[in-house]
């Protein structure tokens, strides 16, 4: 393999393993705010406790974050130096902004957060898991800014050419606010929220199947349940705005997801099935009408396909096909999960629906893989271009770096992270099976269900 | 002297900020990090820890700021360094993965095998941060083999050469030394005492290295001191740094610890300092064909309205960084106690 494949799947193998953590540190803060917020209205030890336990695993995630951010930061400078020439003078100044606005807002207070609980008044603390949790989004702000520049770029001129050209701003504001900007943003915040709120969920449906820490397993599902469910909702709307943008801006991307190679009205759109690139058609169940309606609010107006762009513009379809479909089903997934649990909650019957708790404990891995699919989608879906339409990927890699140091450094790197993730998991179960601390005080949790 | 020329020094200026802050903070982490196998208690090994513990995820930020101040104001450097030392740079990112995840885990466990696997690779991570800062420093005094389009690659071994690992050395033996006055602020009682007598060592120690690296840069690249001929008011900073230095034992001598401590920043800051006199106007010093094919601070730089966003950002964010940072060190201020939510 060359270089510029190897230097993809490291960026691959990186990114996706990153973006495991801190999508669960940006919902778990938000939980926290939320919990200690209980705390600081109520005054009830019960909250804080129920804080302090998931604190210390937001400090986890957090760490995680943290160690393989790093490599993140750094990765474009090693295997995508001719990318960080071209795009310096766009991408930099969010990544500036980024490190001085936002870590330092996460990476200074999350010290009072972990170690701060006798060291500072209760509401300096509660300040301090605020400051954190805005940190937190913040960083999301300015790197999916970044991202979404490379997606649809403006506020800029090309300056040089050939391997000298780069990319030099004109005009900062609409170089932030670029057209895809606030929908992706919008989208990547809701679906971090959900990973954070269906780790909640998943540990507190663990503990009602064991009947283990029940008060603070049910405090837990309460503001799990309510707050997925709002999120779900907001996620949907979200989604929507954001593929119309595609629709708008990147319309060889959404032909790809769809699999649409021919533009004809009542564009449909596919239910479950695969793409045959060779016959150009998809194989499997499809809706007629349905994208462009969808897309354009009519169900007769056609939607691009690809036949009107160069065939070495197309990304690679059946891949961001299945990618993107995967992401809706675990949408619907865990649509029907939260459904459920609020069914069998509203009967009081939430302890005896077996099924639907051990569904919820797996849940975890919904907004998990809707996230991870959900990348692969808007990256490869960008394909063959780094920056759309301005730079190829193939000559966006280090010139100075060759494909054996590529090969080696992704073995190194998936090393560590496999031995990461185990750890990950295995401090992640001990913390859950140690549970919170008084947690098993026999309170009367029945007296939590709903009125 | 234009407004690009005076962003361009301005930005020159905050990436060397960036890099003095890193090395000053981080660098108490990293020496705690290499002294921590030095004790055998467990129980001072968790003092050693929590002395770092609520900040060293802050100061791990500088480098953060550092690898984004390049990056924003100087891409042609940030690219052209990350992938010329692509294969240090990446045992770079695995130590400082492992650092992390070290700190993290070590006391999660009781397990004595656990602890000492983690003790172990904490010290071990922590000396190969330091040497491999040192090395790239190094490397950039002797300069590098850029050619004509910005591009060069160093393996390990050819990176390994002398002068840079004498600079790598002096690296070390500095950050021991300042993570040892730093350890002696935090902690009280016998232990304070025995790590009084080991920064005492640890003071020897970068003396040492310390003198027979300013011999060996006055002999062998004489022009890290062209500037100071031009301008002989900048040989201050020598002096100063020197004096810094000096000054360490006799404030230990006299236990005023925080004064030592504050010497041995000021210290580190003027070395630094001299690093970038040295080598101005250079980013990455190019061994064949220095005028030509060098990186400089004027042919690196970003675009004008780039230094200038950039600007109006450090000016809100660094005040506000440095306000909360002097909160929070203050907030975990005086000797360690180990309670229940401590590493």
């Amino acid at each position: 393999m060359d270089a510029v494949t190897l230097s993809r799947i490291q960026f691959a193998l990186t990114s996706s393993f990153h973006y495991i953590y801190p999508p669960l540190s940006m919902g778990l803060a938000l939980m926290l705010v939320v919990i200690e917020g209980m705390y600081m209205k109520t005054k009830n030890v019960f909250y804080k406790q129920m804080a302090q336990f998931w604190t210390k695993i937001f400090g986890l995630t957090f760490a995680l974050g943290v160690a393989t951010g790093l490599v993140q930061l750094f990765g474009f400078g090693t295997n995508w130096a001719r990318y960080s020439r071209f795009v310096g003078d766009v991408f930099g100044s969010t990544l500036a902004a980024e490190g001085v606005f936002a870590f330092f807002l996460e990476a200074g207070f999350i010290g009072i957060m972990l170690f701060g609980w006798d060291r500072v008044r209760p509401k300096i603390h509660y300040l301090s898991t605020i400051l954190v949790t805005i940190g937190a989004h913040f960083s999301a702000v300015w790197i999916v800014i970044a991202n979404s520049w490379m997606q649809t770029p403006s506020g800029y001129t090309i300056v040089g050419e050939g391997s000298e050209a780069r990319a030099v701003v004109t005009d900062f504001w609409a170089m932030i606010f670029n057209p895809s900007a606030i929908d992706r943003l919008t989208h990547v915040i809701l679906g971090c929220w959900l990973a954070g709120i269906f780790l909640l969920l998943s540990v507190c449906a663990y503990y009602l199947l064991k009947k283990r820490h029940m008060s603070f397993a049910y405090t837990g599902m309460k503001i799990g349940l309510v707050s997925a469910a709002i999120v779900l909702v907001l996620q949907l709307v979200s989604a929507d705005s954001t593929a119309r943008g595609v629709a708008k801006n990147q319309p060889a991307k959404l032909a790809a997801i769809e699999g649409i190679y021919k533009t004809k009205p009542y564009t449909p759109m596919g239910i479950v099935g695969f793409v045959d690139p060779k016959q150009e058609e998809v194989k499997g169940i499809t809706m007629p009408g349905l994208l462009s309606f969808l897309v354009y609010r009519n169900p007769e107006t056609p939607v691009k396909g690809l036949e009107e762009f160069p065939r070495e513009d197309w990304p690679n379809v059946p891949v961001v096909f299945q990618t993107y479909h995967m992401m809706i089903y675990m949408w619907g997934a865990m649509v029907m999960l939260v459904m459920l649990a609020l069914y069998f909650w509203k009967k009081k019957r939430l302890e005896q629906a077996k099924w639907t708790l051990r569904g919820i404990v797996l849940s975890v891995m919904c907004p998990q893989i809707a996230n991870q699919t959900g990348w692969a989608t808007a990256e490869m879906g960008r394909q063959p271009w780094v920056v759309y339409g301005l730079l190829r990927t193939e000559h966006g890699t280090s010139v100075s770096v060759q494909a054996s140091q590529v090969f080696s450094s992704i073995l190194m790197l998936s090393a560590i992270y496999l031995l990461l993730f185990i750890l990950f998991i295995y401090l992640l179960n001990h913390k859950i099976q140690q549970g919170p601390e008084g947690g098993e005080a026999p309170s009367e949790y029945r007296n939590i269900y709903p009125k | 002297m234009g407004e690009t020329f005076i962003l361009e020094h301005l930005w020159y200026f905050i990436v060397g900020f960036s890099l003095i802050a890193y090395v000053i903070l981080d660098g108490f982490d990293l020496g705690v990090g290499m002294l921590h196998l030095f004790t055998r208690k467990d129980e001072e090994k968790r003092i050693f820890l929590n002395a770092i513990g609520p900040v060293w995820d802050g100061n791990e930020v500088w480098l953060v700021v550092f690898g984004g101040a390049l990056f924003a104001g100087f891409p042609d450097a940030y690219a052209t360094l990350f992938s010329g030392f692509y294969d240090l740079a990446m045992i770079f990112l695995a130590v400082l993965i492992f650092r992390a995840v070290a700190i993290e885990f070590r006391s999660k466990q009781k397990s004595f095998v656990w602890r000492c696997l983690w003790d172990t690779v904490f010290s071990l991570a922590s000396f190969g941060i330091a040497m491999g800062s040192g090395l790239v420093l190094g490397n950039l005094i002797t300069g590098v083999p850029l050619d004509s389009a910005h591009n060069f690659s160093l393996s390990i071994k050819n990176l390994c050469t002398p002068y840079p690992i004498l600079v790598g050395f002096l690296a070390v033996s500095l950050l021991v030394m300042h993570g040892s006055i730093y350890l002696v602020m935090k902690t009280e009682g016998e232990l304070h005492d025995k790590i009084r007598r080991w920064s005492l060592r640890c003071m020897f120690l970068f003396a040492f290295f310390y003198f027979i690296t300013t011999c060996a840069t006055l002999i062998y690249l004489p022009f890290m001191a062209d500037r100071m001929r031009e301008f002989p008011l900048a040989g201050l900073l020598a002096v100063a740094a020197f004096c810094f230095f000096s000054w360490i034992p006799r404030l230990f001598s006299q236990e005023r610890d925080g004064f030592a401590f504050i010497a041995s920043c000021l210290g580190i800051a003027s070395l630094l300092g001299l690093f970038g006199l040295g080598t101005y106007p250079y980013l990455v010093r190019s061994s064949q064909g220095l005028e030509e094919n060098s990186l400089t601070l004027y042919n690196a730089a970003s675009s004008l309205l780039t230094l200038k966003v950039l600007l109006i950002v450090v000016l809100i964010g660094i005040p506000l960084v440095i306000g909360y940072g002097i909160y929070i060190y203050r907030t975990f201020r005086g000797k360690v106690r180990i309670g229940p939510s401590s590493y």
